[in-house]
């Protein structure tokens, strides 16, 4: 039975100034699907996760959310980040940083708790107490997750996230994402341009080269244009 | 020692200092905004020569130029490396323009030493409820937009993708900076605010492990240093700011060869 959709893109196309990037995108993405965003660096990838963020406006086209229950809230971890070494920021203040509003300057103790909580579901529960500076790679990119998914999102957003980790820490990573989707029913869009990891993480493609994009499954997409020019 | 009234009222005016320069310090530090808030000082040494000029008092024409002065770089600074050499520029004008002023008012050279330097001498209960005023009106500010604040500061990327408004928290912020530099002058003078609202959060930052535990210890270190700036100056006769100075900047080197030691293990 196919769930219900929650994210449309219909005829989506975006330009900047003299360099068009995709157009004539269509997509309908459905709750608790895991999708690769799949493409060479410069092809747009980014491009598209920020017009679906609302960050960017698309040039033609248009996106909808059609939650099933309430507000389709997404959790984006960002591709680059850029936090100083010496910060006394440990991996817990830095996941609560994401509980904003005009709120009082300590958290909760429901705020707290909940960040307990996917503190115990990322795994960083040993770490909780690290500066987040003095974190390794991939204790980094748990902690940006778990930031994410701090706030309870529908739809997760990870760009690139796996693309400076080793082999072991990728599929640690990724496994713990697949937990949630299969648990919480979080949709995923899992962008990248590693494509063994996509067809063995998620089940739906969307294939992204210059000029064309296109989805299905991964035997028919033309993936050697991905693999030109990646040194892999 | 505090049987002079205007000890009390500097020792008075040195605890609100002390207490917004560590709070404020906490997020200049996580900001990265050191110089800028060197060129602040000196855009309020400008303006206290103006208010001088003018004939008004010179924490308000303090005010004015830096109130206004963060506004117009807060527009300007998309680019940082931009904003740093845009800064310089405009920090050479305003201590022009405050040389300037000063030869205008012709007031004797004093003046200019207590803008510059500070003075402990000069606070009457009057500014010291006007700097108490002001240090409220930015802690409740800084109260109010706290998670804000701290996520964009700690975590300026963070705050993007989730689309906070962190331009307006970002003029925001340098006019709250605005008002704790025109404060925070009036005793250690504005050429050396900034140590205020730098070292003591800058020293922090090596030993605390939270931002809470950063800014109570930035409080604290800031009070030390300006409490026993003000007892040694009362003592020896030495200006005030010479001791915080040291006092602040000896702290920050203790911190620094710390982290070596740290790191070395
Ligand atoms: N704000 C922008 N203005 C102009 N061009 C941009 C902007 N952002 C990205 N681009 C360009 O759009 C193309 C796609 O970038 P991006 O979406 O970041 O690619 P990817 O994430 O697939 O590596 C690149 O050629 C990039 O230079
Ligand atoms: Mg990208």
């Amino acid at each position: 039975m196919e769930s219900a959709p929650i994210l449309k893109l219909e005829h989506l196309g975006v330009t900047f100034p003299n360099h068009p990037v995709f157009d004539d995108l269509n997509l309908t993405i459905r709750q608790g699907e895991m999708w690769s965003i799949i493409g060479k660096n410069g092809v747009g990838k980014t491009t598209l996760m920020r017009t679906i963020l609302h960050q960017l406006h698309p040039t033609h086209g248009k996106i909808s959310y059609l939650p099933s229950q309430g507000d389709v809230k997404i959790g984006y971890v960002p591709q680059f980040r850029n936090i100083d070494a010496d910060y006394p920021l440990t991996i817990k203040d830095f996941v609560g940083l994401n509980l904003t509003g005009w709120k009082l300057p300590w958290l909760s103790a429901k705020e707290r708790a909940k960040v307990q909580k996917i503190l115990d579901q990322t795994g960083l529960k040993q770490l909780a107490k690290r500066p987040i500076g003095q974190a390794s790679g991939g204790e980094k990119q748990k902690a940006y997750l778990a930031q994410a998914l701090v706030e309870a999102p529908n739809l997760l957003i990870l760009d690139e996230s796996t693309a400076s980790l080793d082999p072991v820490t990728k599929t640690e990573l990724l496994d713990l994402v697949t937990e949630l989707n299969q648990r919480l029913k979080l949709t995923v869009l899992f962008v990248t341009h590693d494509i063994p990891m996509a067809q063995k993480y998620t089940q739906h493609y969307l294939m992204m080269t210059p000029g064309k994009v296109e989805q299905g499954p991964i035997a028919n997409l033309t993936t050697e244009k991905v693999w030109e020019g990646e040194n892999v | 020692m505090f049987s002079y009234e205007f000890m009390r009222n500097a020792f008075a005016a040195g605890t609100i200092i002390a207490i917004i320069c560590g709070i404020m310090g906490v997020f200049v530090i996580a900001r990265n905004m050191s110089f800028l808030t060197h060129t602040l000082s000196e855009i309020g040494f400008s303006g206290a020569a103006f208010g001088v000029f003018a004939g008004w008092a010179p924490l308000n024409g303090m005010l004015l130029f830096t109130v206004v002065s963060s506004v117009i770089v807060g527009q300007l600074s998309a680019r940082s490396e931009r904003r740093e050499a845009a800064t310089s520029a405009i920090s050479a004008l305003f201590i022009g323009l405050g040389i300037l002023f000063l030869s205008l008012a012709n007031k004797n050279a004093s003046y200019a030493t207590s803008i510059l330097f500070g003075s402990v001498i000069g606070i009457s209960a009057g500014d010291v409820q006007q700097m108490l005023w002001l240090s409220l009106l930015v802690l409740v500010v800084v109260f109010v937009i706290y998670r804000f604040l701290k996520f964009d500061s700690f975590d300026h990327t963070g705050a993007r993708v989730k689309g906070l408004w962190t331009n307006a928290l970002s003029i925001t912020f340098l006019v709250l900076l605005a008002l704790s530099v025109s404060v925070a002058a009036q005793i250690v003078g504005s050429l050396l605010i900034f140590i205020l609202l730098t070292l003591p959060a800058a020293t922090a930052k090596y030993f605390a492990h939270t931002v809470g535990g950063m800014m109570v210890l930035a409080i604290t270190l800031a009070l030390v240093g300006v409490w026993s700036g003000l007892v040694l100056s009362y003592a020896t006769n030495f200006p005030v700011s010479f001791f915080i100075a040291a006092i602040e900047a000896i702290f920050y080197f203790i911190a620094l060869g710390w982290q070596r030691l740290q790191t070395a293990e």
